[in-house]
């Protein structure tokens, strides 16, 4: 058995980017223990509104009870508020559930993309006992986000427009899973605009 | 974690073939070659479970009278996938307090899901798969599954791949 940080149990990787009026988020699909790859569809992103998509890195028990949890509590939100919930309001819901289990956390880095009621467009990380980070410009999380940072720095600029922002994102994602021994075999690409949003699957390298 | 004896599973057409090795083991010492791990939970599911000896039955056996309640309660059994996100709930609440240090694989048959296997680990990561395995024996069976299985297998291929040399060595 190799020693392994346990946020590098199931490798992962997500990534999130602001584009004009519009956000993207991509996650890999491999759901991997040790290093061994188990199955080739577990996406990290997942549809919390039409218009709000929470991606989770890190322990793969803990990114299924984390996202079982913050849908149950968006969908109190919604029985008790009447309306959706604001993408900045989300990410402040996650950060208190993290910081609630400050000396037993969940091994979790969250990720949230959206558009609010404005349309204006909202990215937010956070580490694993809830300290928030809005950029400007991109958030990345997983087993190797020294990867990720350098492809984005790269290859991003401000103000793309949708086809723009997936092709930027997918390049930036797959570019950085090929170097992370833990993250890949393909790749769940979702870019959310204020017509709607579409998702598509990248085929990445197999390995 | 203890040594892990093999269990695995498979998705064919129509069915889902389980298959679990009998050995009881510690360490150099073998105790008995003819141990059951595959619980059945009801007619259409059972569950074959392996890791740290006691907890494999408590919560096989916790799993399987729960459930049992719930069909006697309700008087329509649960499904797979209820079956399924229904262990993990209990693994997962108790992973942070008393975890169960058991890995299982969950097969079942619905008429809405048709047959299916469910991979569940020790740390409660669920998955919906075609074919799984759990032990040191999955490091091979994982690699020869690639090679040999395909989706919509009928029972005779599904047995031929199951008494493949190399995979019968690992259940002995």
């Amino acid at each position: 058995r190799v020693a392994m940080s346990i946020m590098q149990y199931n490798g992962s990787a997500v990534l999130a980017m602001k584009g004009k009026n519009c956000v993207g988020i991509a996650s890999d699909l491999c759901f991997g223990v040790q290093g061994r790859m188990i199955t080739t569809n577990f996406r990290k992103t997942f549809r919390m509104q039409e218009k709000l998509y929470l991606g989770l890195t890190g322990l793969a028990t803990d990114v299924q009870t984390l996202h079982e949890r913050l849908e149950f509590r968006l969908n109190m939100y919604k029985l008790r508020e009447g309306r959706e919930i604001k993408p900045s309001t989300f990410a402040s819901v996650i950060s208190n559930v993290l910081y609630a289990h400050r000396f037993g956390p969940y091994f979790v880095e969250p990720v949230v993309a959206g558009l609010d009621d404005t349309n204006t467009p909202f990215i937010c990380g956070m580490d694993l006992i809830g300290a928030p980070v809005t950029p400007p410009d991109f958030v990345c999380a997983g087993s190797n986000t020294e990867a990720l940072f350098g492809t984005c720095e790269t290859m991003y600029r401000p103000d793309m427009e949708p086809e723009e922002l997936f092709e930027v994102l997918s390049q930036c994602l797959l570019a950085s899973i090929d170097r992370d021994a833990l993250a890949g075999w393909g790749a769940v690409v979702t870019i959310i605009t204020p017509e709607g949003s579409f998702t598509r699957t990248l085929k990445g390298r197999q390995d | 974690p203890p040594p892990m004896e093999c269990i695995f599973g498979l998705v064919g057409d129509g069915f889902t073939l389980l298959v679990a090795d009998a050995s009881a083991r510690r360490s150099v010492f073998l105790y008995k070659q003819d141990e059951d791990k595959i619980f059945p939970i009801d007619e259409h599911k059972a569950m074959a479970v392996t890791g740290e000896p006691g907890d494999t039955t408590l919560f096989a056996e916790l799993i399987q009278k729960n459930l049992a309640l719930c069909t006697l309660r309700v008087g329509v059994p649960r499904s797979p996938h209820a079956t399924a996100h229904f262990t993990r709930a209990i693994m997962a609440e108790n992973l942070r307090r008393s975890p169960y240090f058991v890995n299982l694989l969950l097969a079942g048959h619905d008429k809405d899901e048709g047959p299916s296997l469910y991979y569940l680990d020790y740390l409660a990561s669920l998955q919906k798969l075609n074919f799984a395995a759990h032990g040191y024996g999955a490091f091979f069976i994982l690699s020869l599954f690639d090679r040999y299985y395909r989706p919509g297998m009928s029972l005779p291929e599904a047995i031929k791949v199951r008494t493949n040399p190399a995979i019968s060595s690992l259940l002995c």
